[in-house]
């Protein structure tokens, strides 16, 4: 179960809502093994930053538009968002740690 | 949570949740850190047809699921996290989990192995731009577009079979003339119309990273010398694995490739620390050998604790 503290975002507002502040996305699938694992940390990255970090989740089935837009070709992909700007492509699995450090970079 | 533990088990595939079964019915209470890679292998693949028990094949996380529930059914305590050090040189071992030391008066490895990449080091760079090593989880990418599987075992082939429905066209590379895959997965993806092979051919470049996707790959005749080019959209690395050995370097004796030593059914170089699956396995490999593994690993544990497992002699089953 996603944490109530993570954003479902769509092709349609996802320009929108990564205009302010710092978001992470995690794109994702139901077919996808590995956001499967990744999931957890990202609903616990969403609690830990409340208010610091928004925390998002793309659906890339329902969603085809925004992973072709930003050359995601790999689930799990996270993307690290600073007032619409890109910052960071995160790649496949990663610890908390090492999420955690890159995250607070852009803090 | 109870940090002192009779036994911590380091991984959750079939070695590590075989090892948790077989301990949580000794009542051992053991705790499991799944690890980044949790249920692993078996995870990212699609149907196992040689898991003994299941004629028609089970699905790799189903089947991972089941041993889970198995394992938790009878006291086992799975927790998410991964190891980041170990302490084995004295009793009891410490392993620490985030920002959590636990105490362990028997280890049971069970880190099982990655997939391999390339020696480029621009596939790691465009990992997720259209190099990947998991087809199960980037197939849908490439849907009506041309793609490579770089490899001549099992895993290529079943990355190639996975993909040829989905992609308009799978050439499989593979440095030899002969696979090394099982016949019955040769046979399966030779049958296939759009999987075609080079041979004895290697990846020498990948491109192109200043547009940040995967091009086309440079390939070399390993014969003549000769390059040339392919154009692909993407490209599946199924060249083998690598043992997720990093945690013991100095603490466990490892051969040369870095799979680690066991003597005596499961033993490693140190009293107490045992071993299961891949992290120990570059011959066989298979989830039921790890599974079996595990196992071992378990009664060497529980009669290690007991002070009933003899120093240098292989235990014999009762």
């Amino acid at each position: 179960m996603a944490s109530e503290n993570v954003k479902t975002l769509t092709d349609a507002n996802f320009g929108e809502e990564v205009k302010n502040g710092v978001v992470l996305v995690d794109f994702w699938a139901t077919w996808c093994a590995p956001c499967r694992r990744i999931a957890p940390i990202v609903d616990q990255l969403a609690e830990e930053y409340n208010g610091k970090l928004t925390v998002a989740k793309v659906d890339i089935d329902e969603n085809p538009m925004t992973p072709s837009k930003f050359m995601v070709r790999g689930i799990p992909t996270l993307l690290l968002f600073k007032n619409g700007d890109l910052k960071e492509t995160i790649v496949g699995l990663e610890t908390k740690d090492k999420l955690t450090q890159i995250i607070s970079k852009h803090l | 949570m109870n940090t002192d533990r009779q036994v911590i088990i380091i991984g959750s595939g079939p070695a590590g949740l075989t090892a948790a079964l077989y301990a949580a019915r000794a009542n051992l209470k053991p705790l499991v850190i799944e690890g980044i890679e949790a249920g692993g292998q078996l995870m990212l693949t699609t149907m196992v047809e040689n898991w003994p028990g299941y004629r028609d094949g089970i699905m790799g996380p189903d089947l991972m699921q089941e041993l889970r529930a198995q394992a938790e059914r009878f006291g086992a305590e799975i927790i998410q996290g991964d190891v980041s050090s170990v302490e084995l040189s004295k009793r009891p071992f410490a392993v620490t989990v985030d920002k959590t030391r636990y105490l362990a008066h028997a280890l049971i490895v069970a880190t099982g192995a990655s997939a391999k990449w390339l020696d480029l080091g621009v596939d790691k760079k465009l990992s997720g731009r259209g190099v990947s090593t998991c087809a199960t989880c980037d197939g849908f990418f490439f849907k009506g577009l041309p793609v490579a599987v770089i490899g001549g075992g099992d895993t290529a082939m079943e990355e190639a079979i996975y993909l040829s429905k989905l992609a308009t066209k799978v050439t499989v590379i593979h440095r030899r003339d002969t696979l090394r895959a099982s016949k019955v997965m040769q046979d399966k993806a030779m049958s296939i119309p759009n999987i075609s092979f080079i041979w004895n051919t290697e990846v020498v470049d990948i491109k192109d990273i200043d547009q940040g996707k995967v091009t086309s790959l440079v390939l070399r005749d390993t014969q003549t010398g000769k390059t040339s080019e392919l154009a692909v959209d993407g490209v599946f690395i199924g060249i083998g694995h690598v043992p997720n050995t990093a945690l013991f370097k100095g603490q466990l004796a490892m051969h040369d490739n870095g799979y680690l030593k066991t003597h005596d059914g499961s033993r490693t170089s140190v009293r107490g620390v045992f071993a299961a699956g891949d992290v120990q396995d570059h011959v066989y490999r298979q989830a039921v050998t790890a599974a079996g593994s595990g196992c071992m690993a378990a009664i060497d544990a529980e009669r290690f604790l007991s002070g009933t497992l003899h120093e240098g002699l292989h235990s014999v089953a009762s």
